[in-house]
């Protein structure tokens, strides 16, 4: 085994042997082959139409050029924070299915922020609809943290729960409180409260753009920092990686679920108030379903490894063959096809850490195969 | 051909690894033939490959001078070849009986169990051997050394020729190995023969007659035991001299470091005390050995010193201060290392780089944070001073994921990282389990370091020869009680085997300090 590292060294180092670019090929292959099962699904729905339909996919955002980008961006910036939120979780080893639930909650506290607080100067009031909505995630949020850290209660199922509690509690609040009675859904907000759309508009002519994929982005990089360059983030991996090491260690490890949940409770929170406050003529409706956003994180986090900047581009994809999924309309599908197609991508999306797997082997055996030929070539 | 059992030139590879190199091994009927090598040799690998776990990639296996092929262990079965595993093969919910006959059993119509048969002739065998065990009783209410009786009885019960004995005495006291070595002996003389895998050297010096030496996945060389002497052959093991001697510096014990009162501690689920009213000192200058089997409370002793578990009442003092109630950071900052039992589960986080683990106590120290964030360039810099100074090899030096490195160099790593932080008291629970002896030297040449330069050092060992060799007192635990307290020199191995398994206690509760 030493040999053979050595031999390596002493040649040019393999792209293989970088952990990330093998998570970065593993991720693309697990796309493509997403890809290839939902064109199978096109082709079984409607032959004559699938490669139309498929091409529309692939093209995605780009198919309406320049403000296809920019709603492939809005569409984009909530799936990013929903998707951070479980990849955050993940590494501290939880599982937080419930970015549906805090999501939601996040998502009404910036509405009704954003259409009963008048009285907060115009400045302000963007802004405190936004903390509005990452205390409301961040308590929705602390609920399974507190429940795992102190009753050892399973942080899924009670997440799950907290996700019908989100979604029965918020329809509730939007009757009594923000209801536009004739459409059954949510009141717009105050234009003062929507976020700024700081002449991105300009740059994306014709799309709902705004500030929202600026602060997914910061929260990117914020959470980057987070794991990879503090004592918290330290502590936090950790807790993932081996529970008892840190409890040994002296890590409070209570504290640290209940701090990983709040900050993920608080990402999918703020992804809430991204879609809402957007004057993009979307509204909360009052529906029984949960909200797809949380679901579509867990997706993006598997997609991207739960890497922040992995989940970045994961969920930048995402936003596009949404874009194109919806231009497929043209084709005659109907949206439930597209939807499928979505989700069978986001399912082989899954199947990345599979391909991971394989790369690795592949590559150790071909590894294996240069050594011999190296040894034979010696032994002549 | 007087030769019962021939494995020649037997390569087993898993990937890169060449776990058996060209190995031959030749077994005479009626012997007992010793297999010996350091962790990691190769004697598993081998054996496993005898009994049709592993398909070599090269090499043939005769038995009884004919060519055979053994795909799996029925086939070893039919060939009259049974193996007593390092870990006891038995199901728990089973009585004796039924565990001897799983497998074979006879049945009447319908399937019903018939027994009458093999109760008779499990009762003559054990008879004959002198096994003094109850059919009816249940595996898990049976001793270790007796339900190793049940998996010999299993082997014999088959009418097996060849029988190979893993690490057999791993988990037996003196009295029990004693035994064991006689009823192998008679088995020997009865013509049956024995491979009997260990890396203890007294033992092969007791009961074998010749030995095969492995070192690195190498076949060394096969000598006859009565003329070769034990250093030699630990040469043959480890490839160079080892010192078999331990010195020490002579010094008297100073204050007391670590003091545990009436420690009592509670199972969670019987409500039976598992720790009785435990008390002692461990003393400046001094290494303290906690001596017994495994599972006689050991474990929780040192949970409940180290605050993984909090005792049900009694005291725990760190230099005359009470630590019974303070966190596991708090006492670790106070000066007390911990080695931890499994350094898997407890010791390191095996997904983190190795010098993440070594930073895992001491990250949120100035030395390595400021304002919250990691001081990367003085973490890599202080991995790489330990990685020098205790030795620790790896692939990719720091930057090595714990989890590919060796158990011996994992061992080091948690070694390094604890007694770096210069602690007052270090607890040390079996820090050489799964080791080589070259490793076992360097680990306790370390604990002495850190008892001649006047720490104290708590040690629980199952190895009595750890315990004889490097205590300067001896605690012997049964049942959750401190049944004697010695110096080593004031006893003998045999004696120290009958407090080990309760058979003799020496009054008061470790009351009778030296």
């Amino acid at each position: 085994m030493k040999r053979a590292l050595k031999n390596k060294g002493a040649k040019k180092k393999s792209i293989f042997e970088n952990e990330n670019t093998v998570n970065f090929i593993s991720s693309v292959m697990a796309v493509i082959c997403g890809l290839l099962f939902g064109f199978i699904i096109l082709f079984i729905s409607s032959p004559s139409q699938a490669y139309g339909g498929f091409s529309m996919i692939i093209q995605g955002g780009f198919a309406d050029g320049i403000s296809g980008i920019g709603r492939m961006l809005y569409i984009a910036a909530p799936i990013i924070m929903t998707g951070l939120s479980v990849g955050f979780a993940f590494k501290t080893g939880l599982f937080n299915i419930g970015a549906s639930g805090q999501f939601t909650a996040g998502a009404f506290a910036a509405v009704f922020v954003g259409v009963k607080c008048n009285f907060l100067p115009s400045g302000m009031h963007c802004i405190a609809a936004l903390f509005a909505a990452m205390a409301a995630g961040a308590l929705w949020g602390s609920v399974p943290g507190l429940l795992k850290a102190f009753f050892n209660v399973n942080e899924v199922i009670s997440s799950i729960m907290m996700n019908y509690i989100g979604m029965y509690g918020v329809n509730m609040l939007i009757r009594r409180y923000v209801y536009d009675r004739i459409k059954n859904q949510s009141m717009p907000v105050k234009s003062a409260a929507n976020l700024s759309k700081a002449g991105l508009d300009k740059i994306f002519p014709g799309s709902n753009i705004n500030v929202g994929i600026l602060i997914a982005a910061v929260s990117v990089i914020a959470v980057h920092i987070i794991l990879h360059k503090t004592v918290f983030g330290y502590e936090l991996k950790a807790c993932g990686k081996n529970k008892d090491a840190s409890r040994y260690a002296g890590i409070n490890e209570k504290k640290n679920i209940v701090l990983s949940m709040v900050i993920a409770g608080m990402l999918s929170g703020l992804g809430g108030a991204l879609l809402y406050l957007s004057d993009s003529g979307k509204y909360m409706q009052v529906l029984d379903i949960i909200a797809p956003e949380g679901f579509l994180g867990i997706s993006v986090a598997l997609l991207g490894l739960s890497e922040p900047l992995g989940i970045f581009l994961s969920g930048l994809f995402i936003g596009h063959i949404t874009v194109g999924g919806s231009n497929m309309q043209l084709f005659d599908f109907a949206p439930e096809a597209i939807d499928m197609i979505i989700a069978a991508i986001v399912y082989c999306g899954a199947l990345s850490l599979l391909f991971k797997e394989i790369i690795n082997r592949f590559y150790k055996r071909s590894l294996k195969k240069t050594k011999t030929k190296q040894e034979d070539k010696e032994k002549l | 051909m007087d030769y019962i059992i021939e494995m020649n030139h037997i390569t087993k590879q898993f990937g890169d690894f060449k776990a058996n190199d060209d190995i031959t091994l030749k077994v005479k009927k009626g012997e007992i033939h010793a297999l010996l090598g350091e962790n990691g040799a190769g004697k598993s690998t081998l054996m496993s490959v005898l009994f049709g776990l592993y398909r070599p990639e090269q090499g043939e296996i005769k038995i009884n001078g004919k060519k055979v092929d053994i795909n799996n262990p029925n086939d070893a079965n039919k060939l009259g070849i049974g193996m007593v595993h390092q870990h006891f093969k038995l199901v728990h919910n089973f009585t004796v009986l039924e565990s001897i006959i799983l497998g074979r059993e006879d049945t009447s119509l319908f399937g019903i169990l018939k027994t009458d048969k093999a109760r008779k002739k499990i009762l003559d065998l054990s008879q004959k051997y002198n096994f003094k065990i109850d059919l009816d009783a249940y595996i898990s209410d049976i001793t270790v050394g007796m339900q190793q009786r049940v998996e010999i009885l299993k082997m014999l019960y088959c009418d097996n020729d060849i029988l190979i004995f893993d690490e057999p005495t791993a988990v037996l006291t003196p009295q029990e190995i004693e035994q064991l070595i006689k009823v192998m002996k008679q088995l020997a003389d009865e013509g049956k023969s024995i491979i009997f895998i260990t890396h203890k050297l007294n033992e092969i010096k007791a009961a074998a007659d010749r030995c095969s030496v492995l070192r690195k996945g190498k076949y060394i060389g096969t000598i006859d035991v009565k003329t070769t002497t034990k250093e030699v052959m630990s040469e043959m093991m480890v490839g160079r001299k080892v010192s078999f001697t331990v010195k020490k510096k002579d010094i008297k014990p100073g204050a007391s470091i670590l003091e545990v009162k009436n420690l009592i501690l509670k199972s969670k689920h019987s409500g039976k005390n598992i720790l009785n009213d435990v008390s002692f000192q461990v003393r400046e200058g001094e290494i303290v050995c906690i001596a017994g089997i495994d599972g006689n409370g050991q474990s929780e002793l040192i949970y409940s010193i180290t605050g993984l578990r909090q005792p049900d009442s009694g005291q725990v003092f760190l230099n005359g201060r009470d630590i019974t109630k303070e966190s596991i950071r708090k006492k670790s900052d106070s000066g007390m290392a911990h080695i931890p039992e499994d350094r898997h589960k407890h010791g390191l986080v095996l997904d983190f780089n190795l010098q993440e683990n070594l930073i895992l106590k001491t990250y949120y120290s100035k030395r390595f944070q400021k304002n919250g964030f990691l001081k990367f360039d003085a973490i890599n810099e202080y991995a790489d001073e330990l990685i020098k100074n205790f030795d620790i090899r790896s692939g990719k030096g720091a930057y090595s994921i714990v989890r590919g490195m060796s158990g011996g160099n994992q061992q080091k790593a948690v070694i390094a990282r604890e007694l770096d932080r210069n602690p007052e008291v270090i607890i040390a629970v079996q820090p050489v389990r799964g080791l080589d002896v070259g490793a076992v030297e360097y680990i306790h040449h370390r604990l002495i370091e850190q008892r001649d330069s006047e720490k104290a050092v708590l040690l629980v060992s199952f190895e009595l020869d750890e315990v004889m060799d490097i205590s300067d007192r001896i605690i012997v635990m049964y049942e959750g009680e401190i049944v004697g307290n010695f110096k080593p020199g004031d006893i003998t191995v045999e004696e120290l085997g009958l407090y080990m398994s309760g058979a003799k206690r020496s009054g008061g509760n470790g009351e009778n300090k030296v």
